[in-house]
C-alpha cells in the first residue's frame, strides 16, 4: 500500500502550520503497512513523549519488528503530538491517531505505552484524553482499547494504577505471543468481556492487572495489606527474562526517521542487564543476571541493521560496554567491514582505561574531543557507599592516558544527595575537578597543549528508585540541594584552575517530584490527574514544567510528598512494589542497603557471586565460569 | 566521477525538508551498495549537491542532485538500484554520468516549471474570468511592480520579465508557468499567484493551490531552456 493512497488524519492546513509536520505523517522506511481486515488484533504501541525522542527508543523498535512478524497482528506508532498540534487538535476535537493507519487510537484492540521516566506521566494522560479514551481504567468500556503498560517504571507502577487495565513486568520477548493469543481466542468466541479478559491475562506470567488486588493502609500511611482479591489472581508478579539472548528476536529492519532525531543511528545491544551492581542504579538490578550476547550472532544483527537503513553510525549499546568480553573482536569487525561506507561507531558507556585507548586508537577517524568520567560521588568514601567500584588512581590513571593521548576535555557526572552524604563529600567533587585540571598541566608540557583543559562537571541529586539497596533512603529535598549546588560552585570558584572547571546543574524542583512517583503508592494516582486536570503536560521539558501546579495538586489531594521523598522507609514495611519478583530478592537488597551504610564495596558478578537471587533465571553471568 | 540524479517527490513526502531530503539520500545511497566518494576529514560525508531546494509543501516531478561517486553504474541498473531502495513518493527517474567539467546541478539552473491545481472544496474563480485576468495580467502586460519586503529592507522589483509564461488549463482547472529559478532571480510560484489574484480583484487564500514543480532547466547554447538531464 503506498502512502500516496494513505488518508493523513490532519488535514494539509493543519500540518503545513505546527512544527516538524513529518512527526505525524509516519511512511517512514521500515514502517509497517498491513490491510486492517486482515488481522485479528491492532496494537497502538505509544512512547508518550515527542516522536524524536520516541523514535530514539530501541525497545519500542524491537517489539514492533517482533509484533509485526505476526501475520495476526498490526503494530504502529503513536506518540505525544507537540503542544502546537495538541492545542488544535482539542479545540477542533481531532482524535489522535496512529502514524501507520492514520486512524484514531481507540478502534485499536491494545495501546501500549513505555513507561521510560515518570515525567511523562501527565503525557499518558493526554494520550488517554486525546485519544478520547477514558481516563480510569474502570470507565471504559468494551470499545476502548486495552491500556497495557511496560519499561523500567513499571517496577513501581501503583502510581499509574487508575490509568492502566494491566502492565507488563519483565522484557518483552517473553509473554506478548500469549497475551494476543489469548485475547483473539476471546475476541473469536463473541461475546467479549473486558472484565473477564483482565482476568484470564492476569494467569500470564509478566502481567499485573491492578483492579484484581486491594491495598489497605496503616493509621500511619504506610500500606497495611496489599492482595489479590480472587485466590486464581498471583500474589506476586514476576518478571519475564529472556534466558537466551542468543536467539531472541532482534530487529533486522529499523524504523528510519526522515527528520532527525535524537538518536538517530543504528543500535546494537551487545548484552543485557549489568555486571557491577551500583547501588543507586535501578537499571542495574531488574535487568539481572547480566547475558552477553554472542559475538557472531551481534555480527549478523550488524550487517542487517546497516545494510537494511544506511545508517552512517552504529552504536554499541549496553550499561556498561567495557564489560562486554569480546569487545575488541566486535569492532574491528566492524571497522573491517564497514570503514570503507564511512560507517562511524560510537561507543557509550566506557570504562576510562587502556582498553578504551586501544579502541580509540583504532577509530582513529574520531575527532579527540572529550572523554566522560562517571565518578558519581566526589569522596572514596561515597564511592564506596554507593558501590561505584572506581578509586582515585583508576580516575586519575584514566585521565593521565587520556591526556596523553591528547585529549583536553572531560566531562564529569556526579550526584548530589546521596545517602549517608555529609557536606565534605560534595566539596570533594570540587577537589576532583581541580585535581583533574591539575593533572593536565603536569602531564602535558606546554608547547604540546591545545589551549587550556576543560573540566566539566555536571550533578544531578539523587532520586532513590524501587528495588536497589537504596529504595528505603530518605531524600534531603530541596533546600539541601540548593545548599549543596550553590556551595560546591563556591568551592569550584574558589579553586586555582577555575577558569579550566564549567559547573552544571538542574534545578531541583523536578527531582523532588521524581522521587514521589518513584517510589509513590496508589495514593498519588489522584495527584498525577489533579496536575494533569490543571495544564501540566511535558513535564520532563524544562519549558513546560510547572512546579505550582504540582504543589496545588499536592494540596488540594490531600497528599504530603515528604511522606514519599524525605522519610526513610522501615526495613519490614511493605513497599508497594513488593509484589513484584524481580529477580533480586529483598534479602540481598537489605544486606547491601547495610553494606552501604558500612561503607564497604561488594564485588561485581564476574568477581564473585552475591547470590543476589537471579541465577535462578538460569542463564548470563551467573553460569560463565561453569561453562 | 560525478552522476546526476533526477527524482520526483509526490504525496505526503512534501511535508519532509530540503536538509532531511539530503540525509535520506545519503542513507538511501548506502543501502544501495553504490560505490559512493566521500569527503575528506573527520566526519567524511557523501558529496551531494541540490539543483534547487524545495520548499515543505511542495511536490516535484523533476527534482535534481550531483552526486560524485568513485565508479558509476549503468542508467538502467542504477534506477533499478536505487528504486528498489526508495520510501513511498520517491522515484529515481533518470540516473547520468556527468562529464568532469560539467558545472553542478545548481550553478546551471536558470528556470522552472510549476503547476498549480485549485484544491478540492477550495473556492475558484470562473473559468471566463480566469482567461480574461491572465490576458490582463500577464499576456498584454509589460510590467508588473512588486514590493519585495525582506528583515531589512523593501525593493521594487518588476517580475514579468521573470515569469517566462503563464497559462490557465481549463480541462484541469490549473495554471501552468514558467519562472525563472535558480541563484540569480529566483521567484516562488506563491509569489506569482498572490500577486496575480490581487491584481485580478480576486480573493486569494491560504492553501488554495496544490503546487507541483513540474521541470528544472538549465539555458542551452541556442538560449533554450533544456531540462538539467
Amino acid at each position: 500500500m503506498s502512502s500516496l493512497e494513505r488518508k493523513l488524519a490532519l488535514p494539509e492546513e493543519i500540518l503545513l502550520a505546527v512544527s516538524n509536520p513529518a512527526r505525524y505523517t509516519g511512511g517512514e522506511i521500515g514502517s509497517v503497512m498491513k490491510q486492517k481486515a486482515s488481522v485479528r488484533l491492532r496494537f497502538a504501541f505509544c512512547f508518550p513523549d515527542v516522536y524524536e525522542i520516541g523514535m530514539s527508543h530501541l525497545g519500542i523498535q524491537i517489539l514492533y519488528d517482533m509484533f509485526n512478524k505476526r501475520e495476526d497482528v498490526w503494530c504502529e506508532r503513536v506518540y505525544s503530538p507537540w503542544p502546537d498540534l495538541s492545542d488544535i487538535m482539542k479545540e477542533k476535537n481531532i482524535p489522535l491517531f496512529a502514524l501507520e493507519s492514520q486512524d484514531n487510537v481507540r478502534e485499536f484492540d491494545f495501546l501500549g505505552i513505555t513507561l521510560q521516566y515518570e515525567m511523562c506521566y501527565t503525557n499518558i494522560l493526554e494520550i488517554l484524553s486525546l485519544s478520547g479514551i477514558p481516563l480510569s481504567s474502570k470507565d471504559r468500556t468494551e470499545d476502548d482499547p486495552i491500556v497495557i503498560g511496560g519499561g523500567p517504571c513499571t517496577y513501581n507502577p501503583e502510581p499509574l494504577y487508575e490509568f492502566f487495565d494491566m502492565f507488563y513486568i519483565g522484557e518483552g520477548e517473553i509473554s506478548y505471543d500469549r497475551l494476543f493469543d489469548l485475547y483473539i481466542g476471546m475476541r473469536a468466541k463473541g461475546d467479549f468481556k473486558r472484565e473477564d479478559f483482565l482476568r484470564e491475562a492476569s494467569h500470564i506470567e509478566g502481567i499485573y492487572v491492578p483492579s484484581l488486588y486491594e491495598v489497605s493502609y496503616n493509621d500511619d500511611g504506610t500500606i497495611k495489606s496489599f492482595k489479590p482479591m480472587y485466590d486464581d489472581v498471583p500474589a506476586v508478579v514476576s518478571k519475564t527474562v529472556v534466558v537466551d539472548f542468543d536467539t531472541a528476536p532482534y530487529l533486522s529492519q529499523p524504523i528510519l526517521p526522515f527528520i532527525k532525531v535524537t538518536q538517530d543511528r543504528a543500535v546494537l545491544e551487545v548484552q543485557r542487564g549489568c555486571i557491577r551492581g551500583c547501588r543507586f542504579c535501578q537499571a542495574g538490578m531488574i535487568y539481572r543476571p547480566n547475558r552477553q550476547k554472542n559475538i557472531e550472532v551481534l555480527k549478523k544483527d550488524a550487517d542487517n541493521i546497516l545494510n537494511n537503513s544506511g545508517y552512517e553510525e552504529i552504536t554499541l549499546s549496553s550499561l556498561s560496554t567495557s564489560d562486554y568480553q569480546t569487545l575488541e573482536e566486535l569492532v574491528d569487525y566492524l571497522i573491517e567491514n564497514y570503514s570503507d561506507k564511512k560507517v562511524n561507531i560510537s561507543l557509550p558507556s566506557l570504562r576510562i582505561d587502556s582498553v578504551f585507548l586501544s579502541l580509540m586508537e583504532k577509530l582513529s577517524d574520531v575527532k579527540k574531543n572529550s572523554v566522560t568520567f562517571a565518578p558519581e560521588a566526589g569522596s572514596q568514601r561515597m564511592r564506596d557507599v554507593i558501590n561505584k567500584g572506581l578509586n582515585i588512581e583508576d580516575i586519575m590513571g584514566g585521565a593521565r592516558m587520556v591526556y596523553e593521548a591528547g585529549y583536553n576535555k572531560i566531562k564529569c557526572y556526579f550526584m548530589i544527595g546521596l545517602p549517608g552524604e555529609r557536606p565534605e563529600d560534595v566539596e570533594a567533587i570540587a577537589v576532583l575537578a581541580e585535581d583533574l585540571a591539575m593533572l593536565y598541566y603536569d602531564t602535558v608540557p606546554k608547547e604540546k597543549r591545545n589551549g587550556k583543559c576543560q573540566i566539566t562537571v555536571s550533578t544531578s541529586f539523587f532520586v532513590p528508585k524501587p528495588f536497589t539497596p537504596f529504595q528505603w533512603a530518605g531524600m534531603q529535598g530541596e533546600e539541601y540541594y540548593k545548599e549543596m549546588a550553590h556551595m560546591l560552585k563556591g568551592k569550584i570558584i574558589s579553586t586555582l584552575n577555575h577558569k579550566s572547571i564549567h559547573y552544571m546543574y538542574h534545578e531541583p524542583d523536578v527531582t523532588m517530584i521524581e522521587g514521589v512517583l518513584a517510589r509513590g503508592d496508589r495514593r498519588l494516582s489522584s495527584v498525577i490527574r489533579a496536575v494533569y486536570e490543571a495544564g501540566a503536560h511535558f513535564d520532563a521539558w524544562t519549558e513546560y514544567y510547572d512546579n505550582e501546579k504540582w504543589v496545588n495538586a499536592f494540596k488540594s489531594c490531600g497528599v504530603d510528598p515528604d511522606f514519599y521523598t524525605k522519610r526513610e522507609r522501615f526495613l519490614d514495611e511493605i513497599l508497594p512494589w513488593d509484589f513484584i519478583e524481580c529477580g533480586v530478592s529483598k534479602e540481598f537488597l537489605t544486606r547491601e542497603w547495610r553494606t552501604a551504610m558500612g561503607e564497604k564495596v561488594t564485588p561485581n558478578c564476574r568477581e564473585r557471586c552475591s547470590a543476589c537471587g537471579a541465577k535462578k533465571y538460569g542463564g548470563g553471568v551467573c553460569y560463565e565460569s561453569q561453562n | 566521477m560525478r552522476a546526476r540524479i533526477k527524482f520526483s517527490k509526490l504525496g505526503q513526502i512534501k511535508y519532509v525538508g530540503h536538509l532531511d531530503m539530503m540525509r535520506y539520500f545519503q542513507r538511501a545511497f548506502r543501502r544501495a551498495g553504490f560505490d559512493v566518494k566521500y569527503s575528506e576529514g573527520f566526519s567524511p560525508h557523501m558529496i551531494l549537491s541540490f539543483a534547487s531546494p524545495l520548499g515543505v509543501g511542495l511536490e516535484s516531478e523533476g527534482e535534481y542532485f550531483d552526486i560524485e561517486m568513485n565508479s558509476i553504474p549503468d542508467e538502467e541498473e542504477a534506477l533499478e538500484r536505487l528504486n528498489a531502495v526508495m520510501a513511498d513518493g520517491i522515484r529515481i527517474l533518470r540516473f547520468k554520468t556527468l562529464e568532469e567539467k560539467s558545472k553542478n546541478a545548481m550553478s546551471v539552473v536558470s528556470g522552472a516549471d510549476y503547476e498549480l491545481c485549485y484544491r478540492d472544496g477550495k473556492k475558484k474563480e470562473t473559468d471566463e474570468r480566469i482567461v480574461t485576468a491572465v490576458d490582463g495580467f500577464f499576456n498584454d502586460s509589460k510590467e508588473i511592480i512588486i514590493t519585495k519586503k525582506t528583515k531589512k529592507s523593501e525593493r521594487t522589483i518588476d517580475i514579468r520579465p521573470l515569469i517566462y509564461d503563464l497559462r490557465y488549463e481549463k480541462s484541469t482547472s490549473s495554471y501552468l508557468m514558467r519562472l525563472s529559478a535558480g541563484s540569480v532571480e529566483n521567484l516562488r510560484p506563491e509569489l506569482v499567484m498572490e500577486t496575480f489574484y490581487e491584481r485580478s480583484g480576486f480573493e486569494y487564500e491560504a492553501f488554495l493551490f496544490r503546487i507541483i514543480r513540474k521541470d528544472i532547466y538549465m539555458t542551452g547554447e541556442d538560449g533554450r531552456f533544456v531540462p538539467l538531464c
